[in-house]
């Protein structure tokens, strides 16, 4: 039984090592500056994740390879000190090992979320809502006008709660349910849920980030790639939440003036 | 004197409570046409563009936004035409209602029913939808609806003007206007309406449109007249 299981260890983790290893299983091709450095760290934390997982499992199989038979019931040999200071050192270990990852993850976060974005940045409002993202550009004028939840009204697309009537700056306010780019600019989109808790991720962009009611989330980034991806909610937040996705499409500059210009018409 | 009886039952029967009258024939029509001044909003084409099977039925003529439907001559389309006082000779809505979710738009924008008169929501799409009317004095509820899964059946008990959201796709609006009288029309694309069946008498003509709100006109009926009557709604851009 102890050979067996030894065998059965060893086969799934040159399995799933390999399946990684491989790239078999790996995210989608990234589109975006910033995304090399999260690419880097994600290889960097499974490599040595991973150089652990194969030692401790390949160990764990030769342990009980040839001593997984044993029936008599006597210690092979005892840890020095007894069992307390093996416990205290496995915790140190992997203690170590996780603060470590932490703290270099944590810096890189910090460089892309926490750093200031481009003041040439293309300024995009986001609203998520059951269950969909709509998305503000200003329009001509530059300004975006006030929002007013009590006006907001799905019938006749004011899903921002714009004021028109009064607003002069809400007029010409571009509102569509793509996030459409341009290419090679750096983009800072304003997060603002409408209901509940939701999140916007593109795996392309390599950005995941959690809506919060009441709260306006800065989320900056350059997409280097033109193409449609798909956007989507990643935090469960209600019975259409499987349903919960909108597309970005990056575009090269002169498309994206003219996709503008044609939005400005229909206002 | 047992003959007399019987004959002074016979007459009550005929002509008195157990047998009800039939209403007078005389009955009038009002007709006329649903107007605006003014700028009306735009109605603005709706991207599809989070469910990919609606994206593609209306790729080639975008569906437009219709809160508020203009038509030649200033005219409104979809406004709830009803007697509002003075109303008789109505009766209970009986036929079963029908509204349709295709191509993630509901059809008819504007539908009109009586208390307790069946209505059957059917989803004609691919996908599903979550059909959720906002009811305020009936009781408000909502109900996913899978591809192929069944019609609902079901039915309102009070008069009240229910504005109709779909829960998975945010454009996705109607109305589902209840009332008690059945003298009732919805306008058509040129704004025109006619109200028939009208038995003599003073009547209060309403308009109600969904932005707008509610114009009314008094209208005197007597014997098989046609009284013109037209509404005409201040329309503003925003």
């Amino acid at each position: 039984m102890g050979k067996l299981f030894a065998v059965v260890l060893t086969i799934i983790t040159v399995v799933s090592t390999a399946i990684f290893a491989t790239r078999v299983w790996w995210l989608p091709t990234d589109i975006s500056l910033h995304g090399p450095r999260i690419d880097h760290q994600l290889v960097e934390t499974m490599v040595s994740c991973g150089v652990l997982f194969v030692v401790s499992q390949l160990s764990l199989a030769a342990f009980a390879w040839r001593y997984g038979d044993r029936r008599d019931g006597r210690p092979v040999k005892a840890f020095p000190g007894g069992a307390t200071p093996m416990v205290v050192m496995a915790v140190v270990l992997v203690g170590a090992e996780i603060l470590a990852l932490t703290f270099v993850g944590a810096k890189l976060w910090a460089g892309i979320y926490q750093t200031p974005p481009d003041p040439n940045s293309l300024a995009i409002d986001v609203q998520a809502e059951q269950f969909a993202f709509y998305f503000r550009y200003p329009g001509p004028d530059g300004k975006p006008g006030a929002t007013h939840p009590e006006l907001m009204n799905e019938a006749t697309e004011n899903y921002f709660g714009l004021d028109p009537a009064h607003d002069t700056t809400a007029r010409d306010d571009i509102v569509v349910p793509t996030l459409t780019i341009p290419v090679n600019r750096p983009i800072l989109l304003t997060l603002r849920a409408k209901d509940v808790n939701h999140a916007f991720y593109v795996p392309e962009l390599r950005i995941q980030q959690d809506f919060v009611p009441g709260l306006a989330i800065p989320l900056h980034f350059t997409a280097v790639q033109t193409g449609k991806f798909e956007i989507v909610c990643t935090q469960l937040c209600g019975l259409g939440h499987y349903n919960m996705r909108a597309y970005v499409e990056v575009m090269p500059q002169d498309r994206f003036d003219e996709w503008l210009k044609e939005k400005v018409a229909q206002q | 004197m047992r003959t007399h009886f019987i004959a002074v039952l016979a007459t009550t029967l005929v002509t008195g409570g157990l047998v009800r009258p039939a209403p007078p024939r005389a009955a009038g029509t009002i007709s006329g046409k649903v107007t605006y001044t003014g700028t009306p909003p735009k109605m603005k084409p709706i991207d599809m563009a989070k469910e990919p099977n609606c994206a593609t039925a209306h790729a080639a003529a975008p569906v437009l936004t219709e809160n508020v439907v203009p038509g030649p001559g200033n005219s409104l389309r979809w406004v709830v035409v009803y007697i509002s006082a003075g109303d008789q000779g109505s009766t209970a809505g009986t036929g079963t209602i029908r509204l349709d979710q295709k191509g993630c738009q509901y059809i008819p924008h504007v539908l009109v029913l009586q208390p307790n008169q069946p209505l059957d929501i059917y989803n004609d799409d691919p996908h599903s939808h979550n059909i959720h009317p906002l009811a305020k004095l009936n009781p408000e509820w909502n109900r996913s609806q899978p591809a192929g899964a069944p019609p609902i059946h079901t039915k309102w008990e009070l008069a009240e003007f229910i504005p109709v959201k779909c829960n998975i796709h945010p454009w996705m609006h109607s109305w589902q206007v209840v009332l008690t009288t059945s003298h009732y029309a919805v306008t058509a694309e040129d704004g025109t309406f006619s109200l028939s069946g009208l038995p003599p008498g003073k009547y209060t003509v309403t308009a109600w449109q969904e932005q707008f709100g509610t114009q009314s006109q008094d209208v005197t009926i007597s014997g098989t007249e046609t009284k013109a009557v037209d509404l005409v709604f201040k329309a503003t851009p925003y």
